[in-house]
């Protein structure tokens, strides 16, 4: 177990490593930086003052050292500048974590939610009326661009209250929660619509297994088999999809935060790339990619915790 | 060749399966909202092939006094700020949305099936490397991979398939990978060897037909994935540029404005994405449940 967890600490390590390099080069395999950006819309160029530029904000040295940089400052807690509001970089990213934190947390509780007993629901009543119209709606989930439901959700306002929610930070925690509810209900129907699928399977590979039988042989009443001794079994791969909801509700919140004009880290991502904003785009996606690497890893040690049957010995 | 028969395997299950028509009664019947997810998808790809007969508007010609003109009329779903009919921008973005959809997928599938099948195949050091790779890109979202490489590769149609397909390759690498592991040990494997055959006829004759069956079924998985993340890089202003039009780019920013204004905008490129979509995955699921008995519930 102990041997186990530090291999498993260590792949985590090199993945890491690895995403650093492999976002470093993503970000560089055109050629053009902000500079190219500022004059282009200057209309002109003057060489002397790109060079200076670029001189100032390091994009003169090799290509090497300049992730050399990165990752020792990364090390340090030293994200450079922010080319475009020339502020720290990390003084640009940190304040827009809480919003997006509570909006994931809020998006997660609702597909959870919905999504584990209606795919139980699904799966206990497979093939009736009712499993077909729930397998429907989930598709249905899976196929909504999360943009246009946020569209929709914000016409849905327009429509019945006549005006449109509007973010404003708020002291007051539950009125802000209040309002992230919106945003998250349109990230979390998502990814509901997955974890309601991967549920429904789940509980059907269960559903099928000699000791259900054997229970229902003895004469479990229905509810007794269905609720503990298949529901038990059944969700533990659900916990596994955790891991695979965090990089899912990434992609939602992104959009959404667009969409709903929320000043939060994942709209600040797209803004960052459309500049390229180097330092910006280089750390929130290492930033992105940490969270996806450390809940999986998280997930896998609950998973060995949570399911006796698995054992990592060597 | 050893290549499992779909046909004969259902004949002797007892389905009543005749030549290509017998099938598609088959699949018809036993797959009703698979077949309606493939009269979607054929509707789409109708109308993308025949825009051109189909469009009562150019969908590029700007026309002063039809700007935002309401449904109905003139215009059938209205028209956008610019006096452009919604409608033939929406048939004229079925093109866009396919091409890269599909493009995407193919791309992204046949990348994904080299890679899984040299590194599942032929093991070593290759697979190793080959594995961790695959690890780091999974590491990252989806649609985060496909706006970092979309933003840096540049605005274009050919980008934006490149940007979206990359990222796909990872899941088809590593599904194809575990596949091919399963049927080196296969006893047919094992004859091909018996009788000489160089590990490369090996690999390609035998294993690789093998791997379609899978591979069909991750194909479709991801398409309705792929013409999503385009629609999401349209959206956030980074996918395929003017003039083509995008589904995706006409529900861009400004459409946050015209939820109040002219709801038309927002409605009509949603519903067509939300149907193409919906399409492919029933058709995926149908499929998936055809060739893939293990997953079949």
């Amino acid at each position: 177990m102990a041997s186990y967890l530090v291999r498993r600490f260590l792949l985590m390590l090199l993945t890491l490593f690895g995403m650093s390099v492999l976002i470093f080069v993503m970000l560089r395999l055109v050629p053009g930086n902000i500079t190219d950006i500022i004059f282009d819309s200057a209309g002109f160029v003057n060489p002397a003052q790109k060079a200076r530029i670029e001189r100032e904000l390091g994009l003169d040295q090799p290509i090497v050292t300049q992730y050399v940089n990165w990752i020792v400052g990364l090390a340090r807690g030293d994200l450079g500048y922010a080319y475009v509001s020339e502020k720290p970089a990390i003084e640009e990213i940190l304040p827009r974590i809480p919003v997006t934190a509570k909006l994931a947390v809020l998006a997660l509780v609702f597909s959870v939610l919905f999504g584990v007993p209606l795919g139980v629901i699904s799966a206990v009543r497979q093939n009736t009326p009712l499993d077909y119209a729930l397998r429907v709606v989930s598709l249905s989930g899976l196929s909504l661009p999360s943009f246009w439901l946020g569209l929709l959700i914000l016409m849905a306002f327009v429509q019945w209250f006549g005006w449109i929610p509007i973010y404003r930070g708020s002291d007051n925690l539950w009125q802000e929660l209040a309002f992230l509810s919106i945003p998250a209900a349109a990230v979390g129907f998502r990814a509901s619509a997955l974890i309601m699928r991967l549920t429904r399977s789940s509980m059907l590979e269960v559903l099928r297994q000699d000791y259900i039988r054997t229970a229902r042989a003895k004469g479990a009443s229905d509810s007794a088999v269905n609720y503990r001794h298949a529901l038990n079994n059944a969700v533990l791969p659900v916990v596994t999809i955790i891991g695979i909801e965090a990089a899912f509700l990434i992609g939602g919140l992104i959009i959404t935060e667009t969409v709903f004009n929320i000043p939060g880290v994942a709209r600040f991502l797209v803004e960052a790339i459309r500049w390229r904003d180097y330092p910006i785009v280089q750390n929130l996606v290492m930033f992105i990619a940490i969270v996806v690497v450390v809940v999986n890893f998280i997930v896998d040690m609950a998973y060995v915790v949570l399911d006796p049957r698995i054992k990592y010995e060597e | 060749m050893a290549v499992i028969d779909h046909d004969a395997q259902l004949s002797r299950a007892g389905a009543n399966v005749r030549g290509p028509l017998g099938s598609l009664v088959f699949f018809v019947r036993r797959y009703p909202l698979g077949a309606a997810g493939a009269l979607i998808m054929l509707a789409f790809v109708g109308v993308a092939v025949f825009a051109d007969f189909i469009a009562t508007h150019d969908p590029l010609t700007t026309n002063a006094r039809a700007s935002l003109a309401r449904p109905g009329g003139e215009n059938v779903l209205g028209a956008d700020f610019m006096g452009r009919d919604v409608l033939a921008r929406i048939i004229y973005g079925a093109r866009i949305s396919l091409i890269v959809g599909i493009g995407a997928t193919a791309l992204g599938c046949v990348i994904g099936m080299a890679i899984g099948l040299l590194s599942g195949f032929f093991g070593g050091w290759f697979d190793l490397l080959v594995q961790r790779l695959m690890d780091i890109m999974q590491s990252l979202p989806l649609l985060v991979m496909a706006l970092v490489m979309a933003a840096s590769l540049g605005p274009s149609l050919t980008n934006t398939i490149v940007a979206i397909a990359i990222p796909l390759v990872p899941t088809v690498a590593r599904t194809i990978r575990s596949n091919t592991l399963a049927l080196r040990e296969m006893p047919f494997v094992e004859a091909a060897r018996a009788v000489g055959m160089s590990e490369t006829r090996i690999a390609v004759q035998h294993v690789l037909p093998n791997t379609l069956a899978p591979l069909i079924v991750l194909a479709t998985a991801q398409l309705g994935s792929a013409i999503l993340v385009e629609s999401a890089l349209a959206f956030l202003g980074l996918g395929v540029p003017e003039p083509h039009p995008s589904w995706g780019r006409m529900l861009s920013e400004s459409a946050a404005e015209y939820v109040r204004t002219a709801p038309w905008l927002v409605i009509f490129p949603g519903v067509a994405i939300s149907a193409v979509v919906f399409g492919t995955n029933l058709l995926g699921d149908a499929i998936r449940d055809l060739l893939d008995p293990r997953q079949r519930f």
